[in-house]
């Protein structure tokens, strides 16, 4: 018997795997419903293993004191909001040119998940910034252009969220993502372009190579985290995003009769 | 072990206003992104279906 031709639109359907599988909304939404309760638990478990490095592991900073353990989260927020930042902006692209509506769902997606970071980085930077520099904040050039992605993602959701058309708003969005991109390299090159407050590239710290080793695996543990967190949380949300988007869809009529079954 | 009690871990070493400020805001807006993000699905699952009444 041959294989027998599923709508594709069909969700819980089984089809051969591609590249652009993932790219109809439906198996997005089935894929995603099953991984992410394996992601949150991932996040959770190297989100304690990097508290336990960075806390009981790591060693008092001999300059610090224990106001470097911040470095810990400070850092890894800081590179997931450039990280997400460059995502957005290449899925919005996507999404924008290939007329795909799953990839500018999801550019939207990364938008509140980027924000907060973002957020978390400057918070977390006042707050080491406060005992170590004497200052909540300075208008410096990494400080100001981290501030500026701040910026960048709330107007990427409020032009979004402005324009009820979707495919209108996607092209809005895309095209702000695309432009606003051009801050990225100016976030990462700052502290080496202009003389600023804020000290240089992290990954080269200079401290006694043991010291150094937790400290680096307390930070990448962190990192890890936050990207797998990213993930769980982007996706629940782009999930929520295609059932709003595609709510007149035959597979979501079926889904919501169905019941409320995640 | 760099700490030897709970009052020496919370108040680490004069900075834990600082470091558990950031880590305790850092916490709850995650959990709070996650329950916002969960509780959108939950409310897009149940939404009734729209007319179309646009255009």
């Amino acid at each position: 018997m041959s294989q027998a031709a599923l709508p594709s639109s069909a969700p819980n359907s089984a089809p051969r795997w591609r590249w652009n599988t993932y790219a109809a909304p439906s198996r997005f939404y089935a894929m995603a419903g099953l991984a992410i309760p394996w992601i949150w638990a991932l996040a959770l478990i190297l989100g304690l293993a990097g508290l336990w490095v960075g806390f009981a592991m790591a060693p008092t900073d001999f300059q610090q004191g224990e106001a470097y353990r911040i470095i810990f989260i400070h850092v890894p927020a800081a590179w997931m909001s450039m990280l997400i930042y460059l995502v957005l902006a290449f899925w919005a692209a996507w999404g924008w040119m290939l007329n795909a509506r799953m990839a500018s769902m999801y550019a939207r997606a990364l938008a509140p998940t980027g924000a907060l970071f973002t957020l978390l980085a400057l918070w977390t930077g006042a707050l080491w910034g406060k005992p170590t520099w004497g200052a909540w904040w300075v208008w410096d050039a990494r400080l100001s252009s981290e501030f500026i992605l701040l910026l960048l993602y709330l107007g990427y959701i409020a032009l979004t969220e402005a324009i009820d058309e979707p495919r209108r708003a996607a092209h809005a969005g895309a095209l702000l993502a695309l432009v606003g991109a051009v801050n990225i390299p100016i976030i990462y090159f700052s502290v080496r372009w202009w003389n600023t407050l804020h000290q240089g590239a992290t990954i080269s710290m200079t401290a006694a190579p043991k010291m150094a080793t937790t400290m680096l695996w307390a930070m990448l543990l962190l990192t890890l985290s936050f990207w797998v967190y990213s993930f769980a949380v982007v996706w629940t949300r782009a999930r929520a995003i295609v059932l709003e988007q595609e709510s007149d869809s035959e597979w979501v009529r079926q889904l919501k009769a169905g019941g409320p079954k995640s | 072990m760099n700490w030897n009690s709970w009052h020496e871990f919370l108040h680490m070493g004069g900075y834990g206003l600082y470091v558990w400020g950031s880590y305790l805001v850092c916490l709850a807006l995650m959990v709070l992104e996650g329950w916002l993000s969960a509780r959108r699905h939950a409310q897009a699952l149940r939404a009734p279906e729209l007319e179309e009444d646009e255009e």
